[in-house]
């Protein structure tokens, strides 16, 4: 059944005629995705590979004559809060937002809307979700034949905050002879949409998810959060966690942020040596080389 | 990005919080001017962007103009964790009751501000509420409504702060956690906030951070009020001759993005590597298989020729550096022959054999067999992703320790 995505998913890109943007919109469309409108404010009339553009999101929902149930927001940092809000207050409830270096406060002005109006946001600074063969939001995995080639389905559900890392970690899943139920690149950013405690319990009421692997960076609570969630409720998925950047608990690198703006070790629970033991703690067990997911993950399929 | 505590209370004043009348000084004459201005004891404080001035001789107490003219020349000389001070803060040594404290942080898992009060200031905040987490009030504030008056009064009043006091020090917690909505702030500190004898309350110390995301559209304050130069980048250490070198680099085309910084690394394998999650990965593939960093460095985005070849050539060009290991978590929209061509380049052009300097090559993903042609034509070592990242990154350790290739 794999999560948040189904054959049927219909959803909008908002900023549709950029340049990153009309690729995201060729991939989708080929991987099989319902790409059913694009929203850029002053190009209505034109079309991107197809899908017509729109200068409001609820001109593209009144096209498509029923409800839009999700949108790519790709429009620059200064105006994505606008565009979220847009297609929140249009009836829309998945977002996934690729845009990089929103202001915090937007983020969570858009993450608190969301949230009372029902809608969950993916991101920001992400490449969307796939479920392998059924459909791919956003530009993960790439053109449709490489998303092909890392993303078989199977029992593995994955959430990184690395977009990269989604498609690397999956790739070894397919390879393995696993594959994927669903991958979501969570993003990268000190406050996101949805964090890995938050996506849980869609996972856990997945029949196709037997396993979660999460690729994890120092910086944040998100860890400490997931920790908290699984010693909280009885789940029945075994948990593989990959740490990156353990080299950012050194002396000197304090207060330096690498890879991505949320990764900036400010206080002690922020290292990546405290959320790897918060983690073991509760159970998730930490795997020290990337190339040891697929065996750890076969590990706990076979002992549950 | 960090400010100085002269910026940050002028900030705070901004936000209609009552400050002191403190003096900035570049001199020790101007010390001892501002000393004259304000008459009586004051405080001379060094502004550096580091903390812990106070124990390190950073911070001192003046009778007089002439021993404010003197305590400011020794602190304009003191260096405070590595960085020289920008000025001195001439400030009236305040006649104090009790101290306070006032913050705004971002919660992150919550995803919503939160408001700190202590009727416990001057001291480390995470100390008071370890150890006295009573005298600590918490209070959360939404991202969409105005922020109100009572709900800095009811987390003021959760310390047992009552009287005049819960009244003076309501609008200084409700003013500073509007100010760190809407100038963009990480964090907003005012510690001490000091109830004067004459019952006042002021700010005497202040820490803003604001989110570097956010400057562009906080230009009006950073370059109007606070007259910060626009390149001003207030990291935590000065940028090195190859970190300049290779923003110059990314700045100079559109195309992709490169970044690069070798604070803190010393060895003499250079990395060029990506992207975000993946530089994080390698970097520590490398370290804990005994390999030594030069730098650390990300590809991203679809860099043109001339950028792969850039980067490339100033890792290289590093001291001790006599290898490269160009690596990357699979590739969807950064093009491998690009960055194949841009790394073989850098090595010509330096006049190195590719197959020599190039330990290995391990960037799996789009264009992938167009780069690896190319890379054959030069002796390269490379692979795609049936090799994993960890493997790709032993096999440079090994072969810059001259063991040879690591074995399968």
């Amino acid at each position: 059944m794999a999560i948040l995505l189904t054959k049927d998913t219909t959803f909008i890109v908002q900023g549709i005629t950029g340049r990153e943007a009309v690729n995201l919109t060729r991939e989708c469309l080929d991987y099989g995705s319902r790409v059913v409108g694009g929203v850029t404010p002053g190009r209505k009339g034109r079309d991107v590979h197809g899908v017509p553009v729109f200068d409001t999101v609820g001109q593209a929902v009144e096209h498509h004559g029923a409800p839009v149930d999700g949108s790519v927001v790709t429009v620059p940092p200064a105006f994505t809060k606008d565009a979220v809000l847009e297609a929140i207050e249009n009836g829309v409830n998945l977002i996934v937002v690729v845009t990089e270096r929103i202001p915090r406060r937007d983020v969570a002005e858009m993450v608190e809307l969301a949230s009372i109006r029902g809608a969950r946001i993916i991101g920001p600074n992400c490449l969307g979700l796939i479920v392998p063969e059924v459909c791919k939001m956003g530009g993960i995995g790439g053109p449709a034949k490489d998303a092909a080639k890392a993303y078989a389905p199977g029992p593995v559900g994955v959430m990184s905050r690395s977009g990269g890392m989604t498609t690397e970690i999956s790739s070894s899943l397919t390879q393995a002879g696993l594959g994927v139920s669903t991958a979501i690149s969570i993003g990268g950013d000190a406050i996101i949409g949805s964090t890995y405690a938050e996506l849980m319990p869609h996972f856990e009421a997945d029949e196709q998810t037997r396993a979660i692997v999460i690729y994890t960076e120092p910086g944040g609570r998100m860890e400490a959060q997931l920790s908290e969630w699984v010693a909280e409720n009885d789940s029945r998925l075994p948990i593989i966690a990959f740490m990156a950047g353990k080299f950012m608990d050194d002396a000197e690198m304090q207060g330096m942020s690498f890879g991505h703006a949320g990764t900036i070790v400010e206080g002690k629970e922020d290292t990546a040596a405290e959320k790897i033991a918060r983690l073991e703690a509760a159970g998730i067990r930490v795997v020290e080389r990337i190339d040891e997911i697929p065996g750890a993950v076969k590990e706990r399929l076979e002992a549950g | 990005m960090r400010f100085f505590e002269y910026e940050s209370r002028r900030i705070v004043e901004l936000a209609g919080i009552p400050v002191t009348r403190y003096g900035f000084c570049r001199s020790a004459e101007e010390a001892r001017a501002a000393a004259e201005e304000i008459g009586g004891p004051v405080v001379i404080k060094s502004q550096v962007l580091s903390g812990g001035r106070m124990k390190a001789g950073g911070v001192k107490f003046a009778d007089s103009p002439g021993e404010a003219e003197a305590h400011a020349a020794e602190i304009l000389e003191l260096e405070i964790g590595g960085q020289m001070p920008r000025g001195v803060l001439v400030d009236p040594k305040a006649e104090i009751k009790q101290e306070y404290y006032a913050g705004v942080v971002w919660d992150g898992t919550r995803k919503q501000p939160l408001m700190l009060f202590s009727d416990m200031g001057g001291i480390d905040i995470e100390e008071v509420a370890d150890q006295h987490p009573e005298h600590v009030g918490r209070g959360h504030l939404s991202n969409l409504l105005p922020i109100s008056d009572f709900e800095a009064k009811q987390v003021i009043a959760a310390t047992g702060v009552s009287g005049s006091q819960l009244n003076r020090a309501t609008p200084v917690l409700a003013r500073l956690a509007r100010l760190f909505r809407e100038r963009d702030m990480t964090l907003a500190e005012i510690n001490p906030l000091a109830e004067l004898t004459d019952g006042s309350f002021v700010a005497l110390d202040a820490h803003m951070e604001m989110e570097n995301e956010a400057k562009p559209r906080q230009k009006g304050l950073l370059e109007g009020e606070l007259e910060i130069a626009p390149d001003e980048t207030r990291e935590p250490y000065e940028p090195s001759e190859f970190e300049r070198h290779v923003s110059a680099i990314d700045a100079a085309d559109h195309r992709g993005v490169i970044q690069g910084k070798d604070h803190g690394f010393e060895g003499n394998l250079g990395l060029v590597i990506g992207a975000g999650g993946g530089s994080l990965t390698l970097t520590d593939a490398v370290r804990s298989q005994g390999g030594r960093p030069a730098n650390y460095s990300e590809i991203g985005g679809n860099p043109s020729v001339a950028k792969s070849c850039g980067l490339a050539k100033e890792v290289l060009q590093k001291d001790g550096v006599s290898k490269i290991a160009v690596m990357m978590s699979i590739v969807s929209n950064t093009r491998v022959d690009i960055v194949a061509r841009g790394v073989i380049k850098a090595c010509l052009e330096l006049g190195r054999d590719p197959g020599e300097t190039i330990a290995i090559f391990r960037i799996p993903g789009a264009w992938e067999e167009e780069g690896f042609k190319i890379l054959e034509r030069y002796g390269v070592e490379y692979c795609d992703r049936s090799v994993s990242m960890w493997e790709a990154a032993g096999r440079a350790v090994a072969k810059i320790q001259g063991e040879g290739v690591a074995s399968q």
